[in-house]
């Protein structure tokens, strides 16, 4: 891959679906749903996130990859073998489709952390900060080789393609999720990489992103700072490392991430009560250099949580929706609608308002 | 010899338009004219301030550069041999007043700026908000919060902080080597614009203590006008340790300039020479800095930010770390573009380096480190416009300092001559038929102007790049590129070369 290219603008259609109970389905309704939707892509990528499809595995890290050479493979698998316990690996299914062509190798692992490594400097380490170091280092040192995703009972499947026929290649009507969240891509220019296509996971984070994130210069330096490398040419890499910052590492409520990543305005700020005000001046003054500036809407997923997000003057566009147990987030609202005809309520979601669904607790998925 | 130097000037009169209203003889403050007659300048005292050209209310004024040219030599320059014939005839140190003005590369012309076509959409500043505030001060990697009956809470109490409108502020310029009216109108205009104005290294005179809100107060190597009452009446305490029109220096106000009240605000006898040493006299090593910046914070109650200023020099980024790392909130950086009231011509023009520079390597450095976060950077040293503001922001800079802007806009023409203190504009003078020249409310009238037009523009700039927050420009070096700069230029910028 020429890395001349940093960083490739594109436009876009998203999707997502959860049953707050974890009642699991086939990803036959998400490729329903993006499909409709098709003009907003132009076959150069498309993609899904999944969670809740490896029960059998729920406690391994189930990492999947992309290889451009069966060099790549021997020397990730070295990699793998030499810094986790591999309970299995094999390649990712998939069926000839006619639409897609020249796919890399495709393959899956999962795996666990094996306790005696998960020390850095003789302190010991975050389990999860382990995983996430040895995916950066797999993306930005091991030569074509690509982490399409590391998290826990969750996979992401994505590739060059219109979406629904890289739902067909991947065969995700084989699949039982209760999350499924997917993407089709409208990239400015043409160079035909499957790692560039959403989602971009890391751990069991993923983000489905439509627009495109105008600070994305100084979000990205501002990761680089905590260690996060950004090496796969698009903006949207920046919005799951900085979830991951913000959430997993500081601890933040995913409803503070949301305010961060699309920040109040100032004039806004001023008119809050005391105490809210404190926070939110804080909050800005901190983190100012993770503020997601520019157009974009966003479907930020992990193994518990659905979090739709617009930016905070609404430059694009995304309504949500619900039937049951079933919530329902897409670009556009005919793209919810064509799965579930009779919804109990539907909104357009608020700029910089974020649109959270939970999994109803108990209802434990991995 | 002295006589045989030839003048730079001459002074042109059209002695058919002049009614001999005598009023250049009055205004200049370099006592060019005579009257006997009619008015005769006298040429070798010329200074080009432009002052009587504004003031004749003939038009009957022309300042020309000499015609008389010495026989060209594009190395051995006319200016190169009249400062020769200076020296040859007077064994001293040539001095000088303003910045830098040698012909080096200038790197924020060579510096373009992005904007959204299509794939984003440009943003319009008058149809949606553009926000310009800015927060100075030392902020932690992450903010704590706690839930507290259902209500999320702040948990983490952070180092202070100073509010700014907008990301710009002016630079530290002396009472003494400027005028109290100078001073009061930038007070006036920083307190309005709410932004900040320095007081230099001269004290805090008593009738700018109302704004002390809006005040950086100066810790300077000659300690000037330094008590806990100074320290009191600031938003933040600032360490001078150099500046960027002469690094490594010292500075000197002559006696002349120290009158009654100067000499009270400084704490100094009248009529007697302000020396600066070159260093502080407690600060011979890093571990001092960070023991005179806890001595601060303990006057202040830590309830201050402190500002450590340097100039920038060939090693400023380790330098700049070191500050970072001794406690300073802010780090001050003064590019060898910056003014200065009076410097030996050699130092200013031949020390330090380029502001452009200073600013990547130094940003780039405190991120390699991880503690970019823990310090404020202002960058100052010769910003022009609202596009060398932008671009430093997108180097890397919190906020930038503008000082010969701010004289200019005061009236100044930069004659250079700031070190005579004989200044026509009653700017960088003490005497008071000069002073009373300087109205400090239309002079913060016009400072004011300033400010707000570059924070318009700047908003216009963002709007242009897509973005409604300086903090999303803020180091984000992606916007920028390059024009006629080399690999290494590129590289120390943190830039692509335009094209790419
Ligand atoms: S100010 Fe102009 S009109 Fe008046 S005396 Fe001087 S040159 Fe003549
Ligand atoms: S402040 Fe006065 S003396 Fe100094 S350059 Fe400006 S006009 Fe000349």
């Amino acid at each position: 891959m020429d890395r001349a290219f940093e960083r490739i603008p594109s436009g876009c259609a998203i999707s997502g679906i959860m049953n707050v109970s974890g009642k699991r389905i086939s990803g036959e309704k998400i490729i329903t749903s993006i499909s409709l939707m098709h003009d907003r892509s132009n076959g150069l990528g498309g993609g899904f996130a999944a969670y809740g499809i490896y029960p059998e595995f729920a406690d391994h890290y189930a990492f999947h990859l992309m290889y451009q050479s069966e060099r790549g493979r021997t020397l990730t698998e070295e990699f793998l073998n030499k810094h986790f316990i591999i309970e299995r690996g094999e390649p990712i299914p998939t069926r000839p489709h006619p639409e897609i062509t020249d796919p890399p190798l495709l393959w899956r692992y999962f795996l666990k952390a094996p306790e005696e490594r998960l020390y850095k400097n003789h302190e010991p380490m975050d389990e999860r900060d382990y995983v996430v170091e040895k995916v950066m280092f797999i993306n930005d040192n091991i030569p074509d080789s690509y982490v399409a995703s590391s998290g826990k009972n969750m996979g992401a499947f994505k590739g060059v393609g219109y979406p629904e026929d890289i739902g067909r290649f991947f065969r995700l009507e084989e699949y039982e999720g209760y999350l499924w969240t997917a993407h089709g891509r409208f990239p400015t220019n043409t160079p035909g990489w499957w790692g560039g296509a959403h989602p971009f996971t890391l751990l069991d984070w993923s983000v489905v992103h439509n627009g495109e994130i105008s600070s994305y210069g100084i979000n990205k330096r501002y990761l680089e700072m905590f260690g996060y490398k950004c090496t796969l040419m698009t903006d949207t890499e920046v919005v799951a490392y900085a979830v991951d910052l913000l959430h997993r590492r500081h601890g933040l409520p995913l409803e503070i991430v949301a305010k961060v990543l699309a920040a109040p305005f100032w004039k806004d700020i001023e008119k809050m009560e005391e105490e809210d005000k404190r926070l939110y001046t804080t909050l800005r003054q901190v983190y100012g250099p993770s503020l997601l500036n520019g157009p974009f809407s966003i479907i930020v997923a992990n193994n518990k949580v659905m979090m739709g997000l617009n930016d905070r003057i609404k430059l694009r566009p995304m309504v949500w929706g619900r039937r049951g147990d079933f919530y329902y987030m897409a670009s556009e609202e005919s793209a919810i609608y064509e799965i579930e005809p009779s919804l109990d309520e539907v909104h357009v979601a608020k700029g910089g308002e974020p649109v959270i669904v939970r999994l109803k607790e108990g209802e434990q998925n991995g | 010899m002295a006589n045989l130097i030839p003048p730079r000037f001459k002074v042109v009169i059209d002695y058919e338009k002049c009614r001999k209203c005598k009023r250049c003889v009055i205004n200049c403050g370099f006592g060019v004219y005579s009257f006997s007659d009619r008015v005769i300048p006298d040429h070798k005292k010329c200074v080009s301030c432009q002052r009587c050209v504004a003031y004749c209310p003939e038009e009957a004024i022309t300042i020309i550069e000499n015609p008389n040219v010495f026989r060209p030599n594009s190395y051995w320059t006319m200016e190169e041999r009249i400062n020769i014939m200076k020296q040859a005839s007077s064994s001293g140190m040539l001095l000088t007043g303003m910045g830098n003005d040698r012909p080096y590369k200038n790197y924020f012309d060579h510096l373009l700026i992005d904007a959204c076509q299509v794939t984003n959409p440009s943003i319009d500043p008058l149809r949606e908000p553009m926000e310009l505030t800015t927060y100075l001060g030392s902020k932690p990697d992450a903010v704590k919060v706690k839930v507290e009956d259902g209500q999320i809470k702040l948990d983490t109490k952070i180092a202070p902080q100073i509010k700014l409108d907008t990301p710009i502020i002016f630079s530290p310029m002396s009472y003494g080597s400027i005028s109290l009216n100078a001073h009061k109108a930038l007070a006036r205009a920083a307190k309005e614009c709410g932004i900040l104005m320095n007081t230099g290294e001269g004290g805090l005179h008593k009738d700018l203590y109302p704004y002390k809100d809006r005040i950086i107060v100066q810790v300077a190597s000659g300690r000037f006008g330094v008590n806990q009452e100074y320290l009191d009446h600031s938003a933040v305490v600032e360490i001078k340790i150099g500046q960027g029109a002469k690094p490594g220096i010292g500075g000197h106000l002559p006696g002349e300039k120290v009158n009654r009240e100067v000499s009270e605000t400084r704490m100094i006898p009248e009529g007697t020479d302000a020396l600066s040493p070159a260093p502080h006299h407690d600060i011979y090593s890093i571990e001092d800095l960070a023991q005179l910046i806890y001595a601060l914070k303990e006057a202040t109650n830590y309830e201050k930010p402190v500002s450590v200023k340097i100039a920038a020099v060939h090693n400023v980024a380790a330098i700049a770390s070191g500050i970072a790392r001794a406690g300073a909130d802010i780090i001050y950086i003064d590019g060898f573009r910056g003014g200065t009231g009076a410097a030996p011509t050699i130092i200013r023009d031949h020390i330090g380096i380029p502001i452009e520079l200073a600013i990547a390597a130094v940003d780039d450095r405190l991120r390699a480190e991880g503690i970019r976060n823990s310090v404020s950077i202002v960058a100052a040293g010769g910003f022009r416009h609202s596009g060398d503001v932008a671009k430093a922001i997108a180097l890397g800079a919190d906020a930038v300092a503008i000082g010969t802007a701010a004289l200019i806009a005061m009236g100044c023409h930069v004659c250079q001559m700031c070190h005579t203190g004989n200044c026509s504009w009653g700017i960088a003078t003490q005497r008071p038929e000069l002073t009373q020249r300087l109205d400090p409310d239309w002079a913060a009238g016009q400072l004011i102007n300033l400010i707000k037009s570059w924070s318009l523009e700047l908003k216009e700039i963002l709007g242009a790049l897509g973005l409604n927050a300086i903090e999303s420009l803020r180091g984000s070096r992606e916007r920028l590129r390059g024009i006629g700069l080399t690999d290494t230029e590129l590289a120390i910028l943190g830039v692509k070369h335009a094209g790419r």
